[in-house]
This record gives structure tokens, C-alpha cells and sequence, in this order.
């Protein structure tokens, strides 16, 4: 049986190899799969966010935890599939129509796949039909939608008024983020939630689904 | 004695202001590549750089900011890269109509080395084909701009040098309380120092935060290497209002920093998103009071 704690700081510490070993190791030594995931690999992305609240960690570290979360998460998506646990929640994300600018789009999807979600990334330049068709096909609940220029910014609000239209608007919770986006604008283009970085988006995403299923 | 060194004999320069946000109050549709207007609209493009030159700019910039071969590809672009640089150095040219020396810009690719979804090779290759569009144009000297990642603006600045021109490298220092870190956590003197070693011309910053937070930044990127610094500051941050965008710093506002940003060190002046030519007339003003 592996030390585990050294799996908390595999994930702090971005080591996905040293992550991936334990993991494999405690799988094949019989831990409960959920175990690892609450008792260590959370906790450990949840310091992982505060370190990055008080600037001790930058983006470069914040995908190194993401990642090493990930590598971990391969080995024990499966199992929990076969025993028939679901996912935290099913998150559809992508940049709205318009804008090509990816990378705050790719942050928030590792982070959130960091943080246990199962998450379906439809890219840049994403038009609404596309979120609402993805909507309806994925079973998703949440839906993450990222512009980084401001003259992009009204692609959100229609976004979610064609969500609207198509019905699905109420199947999902809506999140917003990227550099021009503020808490008021998404405030006004009826969006459910808003944060300015990756980290606290996971935190976002998790409050967003126990609204839900409460 | 260097061209930058020989352009800087007579004290700092004023540099231009924003193309994007000019080029959206011409016209330029929602989410359209503006590099592409340098083909499709280029008396449109001129008239930012004649502005510019006319409000008293002693350096314009190029509409090339999108302009490398991963960011162009991406836009369905990708045939065009030589024609839409060489355009953009004739463009700013001909605005410039010998007022003022042209400065070619070359942003961020827009991905992440981190990400692993492109090779350092393939920057290298993006930036170095524009490079060298931009040099054969005849651009005076070539500006690395709003970068985030010392690698990626490494890698860069490796792909512009073999031109021959002076190279400028500039960051955004928009994160951290006090906006005084890329996005990737570099601080300014970190930038400096990575900057002079790999072989710049210049350092410096721009984009980012407002105008007051580019004082200490310039300051500190003075003191951490001999180099020269490039300053161009936003207007403050984008406000959307009533669905459309404002920036919530006057010109007035922006041109009392001219002192300060003097002191700190600047050698050359200008202004990032949401700056027009008002602006800069506004800093030569300063300057004439001074």
C-alpha cells in the first residue's frame, strides 16, 4: 500500500508521473477509487486554488496540478463507470462565435476536468446552434462559454437567448468568463454564474451543480 | 552607435496608439481578422497610420499583430501571411509619409507551448516567416508585443534577430494585485533580464492594466537590465455599457502620467487598446510642457 499523502503532493506539486504511479499503485492494492479522488486528489487541488488566490502559483502551475489531477483521473474514470457512479457533473465548453482566442477557454477545461468533471470542449468560434446541439446530445449541465474580446461579448448574450428559444435553456447552468467579462455583465445577459479565473471557476461549477441537484 | 540608439539621440519618442480599437470605429466587423484588412480595406488601414503620424507619432506600428502563420492558419488565412505583413509595412508606410519611422508588430501565436498542441519548431517557423515578410517590406525595426510566456517570446525574438533589424520585445503585465505579473507570473525584472540575455533590442510593456500601474512596471524593468523600455498603456479596462464598449480613461488622464512615465525611464510613449490619436496628442502636449 502506497503512502497517499504522497499523492496529495504528486497533484500539489504537478507531478503527474509521480501522480499517475501512486494511483495505479493503490488501484492494484485495492483503495476504493473514491477514496483517493475526495480524500486527497480534491483536497489537493483545492490548495492548489488557494495558492494561486495569494499568488504563489501562476497558470504554469495551475495546468501542471490540472494535469497530474488528469493523469490520475484516466486510471479511475473506469472503474467508477463500471460501478456506475457518475461524474460531479458533464460540462459543455467553448469559445463563442466570433472569437478564436483559446486559451482561457482550455485553462478552465482542465481545471474543471482537474476537479472531477467530465468535460466536452467544442473549441473556438463556437456557434449557438453548436452549444445547443451539444447541449442536447451530451446530457450536460453545465455550460461554459468564453470570449475574450469585448466586441465578442454580445456573442454570449445570444448564445444563451438561443438556448432559450431552443428550449434548453433551463436543462443546464450557464457560466461565463474571459478577460472583458464582468459579474454584472453576465449578471445582464441572464447568465447563472461568473468568476475571473480558472480556479475559482471549478469552485463555481461545483456550487452551480449542488444548486441544482438540492 | 545602434539605429535604436541613433533614433533615441534626441530623446524619447511618441509612439502610436490602438489599431484594433481604431480599426472597429472604421467599420471592421465583429470577430474579423483586422490583419486581413490590409488586403481587403487598405485605405482604411492607412488612415489609422496617417492619424497617427499627424497627431504627432515619431513611430507607427503595422496591422500585423495577427499576422504569424499559427494565428493566420487558424483564420483560414494562412495563403495570404506574405501579402497581409508586406501590405501592413506598405500601409503604415505610406500613412507615415516620412513623418514617422514604421515598427512592425508581431503578437502572441494565442497558444500555449505548455499545451503541447504545437512544437517549439513550429513557432520558431510561424515567427520567423513573418519576421522576414515584415523585414523585406522594409520596416525599420520589428516590436514583439503583448506576449505572456518568456518562452514563447524567446522563441520569437531567436526568429526575428536573424533580420538584422532592432527588436523590440514588450509583455503584458496584466495579473497578480498588483498587475505587476504575465499571466504565466514572470515580474518585470525577470522579463529584463531574460530579454537582455536572449538579445533585445528593447524591453518593455504594454497592454495590461491602466495607465498608473505601467509607472512602477516601467521603473522596474529600467532598473533590471541597460536596455531601453517601450511603454504602451491601455485606457484603463473595457466597460461594456448598454452594448457597446467604452474605456473608462480620458486622454487628459492618460498624458498625466507623461512625467512620471518619463521618470520611471520610458524611451518610447504611446498607448495600447482603447487609445486614439487624441491620446497621443495629449502626451506631445505633455511633452511640450515639460
Amino acid at each position: 500500500m502506497p503512502d497517499l499523502q504522497k499523492l496529495y503532493d504528486a497533484v500539489l506539486n504537478g507531478d503527474q508521473k509521480t501522480s499517475v504511479a501512486i494511483t495505479r499503485e493503490a488501484l492494484d492494492a485495492g483503495t476504493d477509487p473514491m477514496v483517493l479522488i475526495t480524500n486527497y486528489m480534491v483536497p489537493a487541488m483545492d490548495e492548489v486554488g488557494r495558492l494561486f488566490e495569494c499568488e504563489d502559483y501562476f497558470v504554469p502551475e495551475l495546468l501542471l496540478s490540472a494535469r497530474a489531477m488528469k493523469g490520475s483521473l484516466e486510471l479511475i474514470r473506469p472503474l467508477l463507470a463500471a460501478r456506475g457512479d457518475e461524474p460531479v457533473g458533464r460540462v459543455v465548453i467553448g469559445t463563442v462565435k466570433g472569437d478564436l482566442h483559446d486559451i482561457g477557454k482550455n485553462l478552465v477545461g482542465s481545471m474543471l476536468e482537474g476537479g472531477g468533471f467530465e468535460v466536452i470542449d467544442l473549441g473556438a468560434d463556437v456557434s449557438a446552434e453548436r452549444f445547443i446541439e451539444a447541449v442536447q446530445t451530451k446530457n450536460a449541465n453545465i455550460v461554459c462559454l468564453s470570449a475574450l474580446l469585448t466586441v465578442t461579448m454580445p456573442s454570449m448574450r445570444t448564445t444563451i437567448e438561443a438556448m432559450k428559444a431552443a428550449g434548453v435553456r433551463d436543462k443546464v447552468k450557464i457560466m461565463v468568463g474571459g478577460a472583458p467579462v464582468t459579474s454584472q455583465f453576465a449578471e445582464e445577459i441572464g447568465a447563472d454564474g461568473y468568476s475571473d479565473n480558472a480556479s475559482s471557476a471549478v469552485a463555481l461549477a461545483r456550487r452551480l451543480r449542488a444548486e441544482a441537484t438540492a | 552607435m545602434s539605429k535604436l540608439a541613433q533614433w533615441l539621440g534626441n530623446g524619447p519618442l511618441i509612439t502610436d496608439g490602438a489599431w484594433g480599437t481604431q480599426l472597429q470605429a472604421l467599420g471592421l466587423p465583429l470577430g474579423a481578422m483586422p490583419d486581413a484588412w490590409n488586403l481587403e480595406q487598405p485605405e482604411r488601414v492607412e488612415s489609422v497610420a496617417r492619424l497617427y503620424a499627424g497627431a504627432g507619432s515619431q513611430v507607427v506600428l503595422t496591422n500585423t499583430f495577427r499576422a504569424n502563420g499559427i494565428t493566420l492558419a487558424e483564420a483560414g488565412l494562412g495563403a495570404q501571411l506574405a501579402e497581409i505583413n508586406r501590405a501592413g509595412v506598405e500601409i503604415s508606410r505610406r500613412g507615415a509619409a516620412g513623418r514617422a519611422l514604421v515598427f512592425a508588430s508581431i503578437g502572441p501565436t494565442g497558444k500555449m507551448l505548455m499545451e503541447g498542441d504545437f512544437t517549439p519548431e513550429q513557432f520558431t517557423e510561424a515567427f520567423s516567416v513573418q519576421a522576414q515578410a515584415l523585414a523585406a517590406a522594409g520596416a525599420d525595426a520589428l516590436l514583439i508585443e503583448t506576449m505572456s510566456d518568456i518562452e514563447e517570446a524567446k522563441l520569437a525574438l531567436a526568429a526575428a534577430k536573424p533580420t538584422g533589424l532592432p527588436v523590440i520585445v514588450s509583455f503584458a503585465f496584466d495579473t497578480g494585485k498588483n498587475k505587476d505579473r504575465t499571466m504565466m507570473g514572470s515580474t518585470p525584472e525577470m522579463v529584463a533580464r531574460e530579454m537582455e540575455a536572449a538579445g533585445a533590442d528593447a524591453v518593455g510593456a504594454n497592454c495590461g492594466a491602466g495607465v498608473e500601474r505601467f509607472v512602477p512596471v516601467c521603473q522596474r524593468l529600467k532598473d533590471a537590465c541597460s536596455l531601453p523600455v517601450w511603454i504602451k498603456a491601455n485606457a484603463g479596462l473595457p466597460e461594456m455599457k448598454d452594448g457597446t464598449v467604452t474605456y473608462g480613461t480620458s486622454a487628459e488622464y492618460f498624458a498625466s502620467h507623461y512625467a512620471a512615465l518619463m521618470e520611471a525611464g520610458a524611451s518610447f510613449l504611446g498607448g495600447c487598446c482603447g487609445t486614439s490619436p487624441e491620446f497621443i496628442r495629449a502626451l506631445c502636449a505633455a511633452r511640450s510642457q515639460a
